[in-house]
């Protein structure tokens, strides 16, 4: 069995009368790629920031990289990289600077070196001398994310890295993701793209402070049990308008020229897509459900309890 | 180009009173803190000090002593403390302790008798001419007539000026200007701005740009985050000394009659309470604007009860007591002391020790407030 890089049990933590991690029970093992998802507002941040020791919990605990959560905090930092999703390091100073900076805070040994590494490896070694804030999105994301790995983490939590980052910037950050963890790093991950989710080696996905289903992303979409159809033709937005409401269809989207409808009640769905101005002109067929199907799926039913 | 839009400038006026009432923390400091202020300043401050600490050294007890003593009291500017030797009387004036030195010279009953016209010689600490002015013309206006009860009947009469000769003695500065007293307070003044506000910023601008979540994620201490960003500023605080000194010395005359290195570890006890003061206000205030606000709350009071702009002895007790406890009083007082007076370390002591309490305890105030969590 491997060990156990985050374990945590029963976390609670409320701002307020506001409940924002709500008994939240966590396990991801040494090594894997964990996306960590969950509407806005589900307590992703603010489980983060527990696990990496900014905020103490109301109630809960457990252990990460081994060490108890609550006592052992100021050795946890020491091992963990965490990306916040703002960017939070000093646009006045050059990226070198800020790099320099965290180096001496983590008293680093042979801080050159480690920073001229990590310049290399996220490929900033030509903008190393340019201010921090003149970057543009993209760049920011990857001198924030040198930054957390400076010290060589065990652990990375990464607070929507990419929020407003364009496509091959999104990539190429996700490539650097993937090499790490298979050096051994383990990465928390929080996104809102599915494509990011699906390139998770574990999915954890929370609503309203709590833990609605983990597991792989193949584990999840089989396990929610949904069907999905798809159609091509003309006028395909008159057909989503019209099955959005349909209380048999769980997610209907449209991805270029085909039209996405997804439900956990076969019949329901056939019911819905069979209506006669549904059929004309449009061609039907069987498709696979994809994730974020079930994502909505799951956030409308979080939605329906509270 | 657009044409000017009253709708738009009222839709601006919307959105701010909108932001003005979500911030209601703001609003309410803005009222309370000028009503604090008034009520402090309006019973607290008076330009015309009286019951000023007068040592009263005497070399001849005698009736003339006593009428002339009371007769001075009786103005109401002076407080008269008998002192048993002149030494004694002059080191008090030295420390601020006693702002005049009233000498009765030996046998000056009988020289009055003889009708001689001893001299009576009043020492004032003329470091800050405003406090002393009005009790000086009261000293020099007693009643010619003050002591021709007492007068033998030869001497009785109806006189034309006292028979005795009161000599005013303005020690510190002859020539009563008051820029040798506003100047070396404005070292202490100008210290309080530039490195208050300084660092009060330094924290809440952490805070306001986010960076503050990362250094709390870091495996950084309080103290450590504290003393690196206060140190630099204690550098800038110095520099500015220097300069404020050399502008002072080479352009309003000020003297140096004390030495500079005790005046220059003074101002460091006094720049490390500031900062010590405005980091703390900079971990309690969440935006800059009520960092502004904090810091304006302290250095007001500062600047009033502190001697600076009016005279420290004309307060009342409990306003006194405030400024006792503010650093700014303190270092005023070493700054005029030491520049103008000459004062080493045993005078400026007693003024000493209550700043490093001070720093020491804003400074541990400072590092509790600063929470390593975000809770």
């Amino acid at each position: 069995m491997t060990a156990l890089a985050i374990d945590v049990h029963d976390l609670r933590k409320s701002f307020g009368s506001l409940k924002v991690v709500d008994g939240l029970s966590l396990q991801v093992p040494e090594g894997e790629i964990c996306g960590f998802l969950g509407g806005n507002g589900s307590g992703k941040t603010t489980t983060i920031r527990i696990l990496c020791g900014l905020l103490t919990p109301d109630g809960g605990g457990g252990t990460c990289l081994g060490l108890d959560l609550i006592r052992r905090a100021p050795e946890i930092r020491r091992q963990v990289g965490y990306m916040t999703q703002r960017f939070s390091f000093y646009g006045d100073l050059t990226v070198a600077e800020n790099l320099e900076f965290v180096a001496e805070l983590y008293e680093i040994p042979n801080r050159r070196r480690a920073i001229s590494q990590v310049l290399e490896r996220m490929g900033l070694a030509p903008r190393a001398a340019q201010l921090a804030g003149a970057l543009s999105g993209g760049w920011k994301q990857r001198m924030a994310l040198a930054a957390c790995l400076l010290h060589a983490p065990r652990l990375l939590l990464l607070d929507e890295p990419t929020a407003g980052v364009d496509a091959k910037a999104r990539r190429e950050f996700w490539d650097l993701i993937t090499d790490m963890a298979a050096e051994g790093m383990t990465v928390l991950v929080s996104t809102h793209y599915m494509d990011e989710a699906e390139r998770c080696q574990r999915i954890i996905y929370l609503a309203g402070g709590r833990l609605v289903v983990q597991g792989t992303a193949e584990a999840v979409v089989r396990d929610a049990q949904m069907v999905a159809f798809e159609a091509t033709g003309p006028d395909l937005e008159a057909a989503l308008r019209r099955l959005r409401p349909d209380p048999g269809v769980d997610s209907a989207a449209i991805f270029g020229h085909v039209l996405h409808v997804a439900g956990t009640d076969r019949e329901a769905v056939v019911r819905a897509i069979w209506q006669p101005e549904n059929q004309a002109g449009l061609e039907w067929r069987e498709a696979q459900p994809r994730l974020d199907d079930v994502f909505v799926h799951l956030l409308r039913q979080s939605e329906g309890m509270s | 180009m657009t044409r000017f839009s009253p709708a738009r400038v009222l839709a601006v006026l919307r959105k701010e009173s909108i932001q003005m009432r979500r911030d209601p923390a703001t609003i309410g400091l803005t009222m309370i803190l000028p009503l604090i202020q008034l009520f402090l300043f309006g019973y607290a401050l008076n330009a015309n000090p009286r019951h000023l600490p007068t040592a009263l050294v005497s070399a001849d007890h005698s009736r003339y002593e006593r009428t002339v003593t009371a007769a001075l009291a009786n103005t109401g500017y002076f407080d008269i403390h008998p002192y048993p030797t002149v030494q004694e009387a002059q080191a008090a004036l030295a420390r601020g302790d006693v702002l005049f030195v009233l000498r009765i010279p030996p046998d000056f009953a009988r020289s009055v008798d003889r009708g001689e016209k001893p001299s009576l010689l009043m020492e004032a600490d003329a470091t800050d001419p405003t406090a002393i002015a009005h009790a000086t013309a009261a000293m020099t206006a007693l009643n010619a007539s003050v002591l021709n009860r007492d007068l033998p009947v030869s001497l009785q009469g109806e006189p034309v000026s006292p028979p005795y000769e009161a000599i005013l003695h303005a020690r510190y500065n002859p020539e009563q200007i008051t820029a040798l007293n506003i100047v070396p307070g404005l070292i202490g003044v100008v210290l309080s701005f530039s490195t208050m506000v300084i660092t009060t910023l330094a924290i809440t601008r952490e805070r306001e740009t986010g960076t503050m979540e990362n250094l709390l994620a870091m495996p950084v201490r309080p103290v450590e985050v504290m003393l690196g960003k206060i140190v630099p500023y204690i550098g800038l605080g110095y520099a500015q000394t220097f300069l404020i000194l050399a502008v002072a010395v080479l352009v309003f005359d000020v003297p140096v009659r004390g030495s500079v290195p005790l005046l220059l570890f003074a101002l460091g006890v006094f720049i490390a309470c500031n900062l010590a003061l405005g980091f703390t206000f900079s971990t309690i205030a969440t935006t800059q604007m009520q960092a502004q606000q904090l810091v304006q709350f302290a250095l007001l009071p500062s600047f009033m009860l502190s001697g600076f702009l009016y005279p420290f002895y004309g307060m009342p007790a409990w306003a006194r007591f405030i400024g006792e406890v503010l650093p700014l009083t303190h270092v005023l007082r070493i700054c005029r002391g030491v520049l103008l007076k000459g004062n080493g370390l045993p005078e400026i002591l007693p003024d000493l020790w209550p700043m490093a309490l001070f720093a020491v305890a804003a400074g541990v105030v400072a590092a509790f407030s600063y929470h390593e969590t975000l809770d």
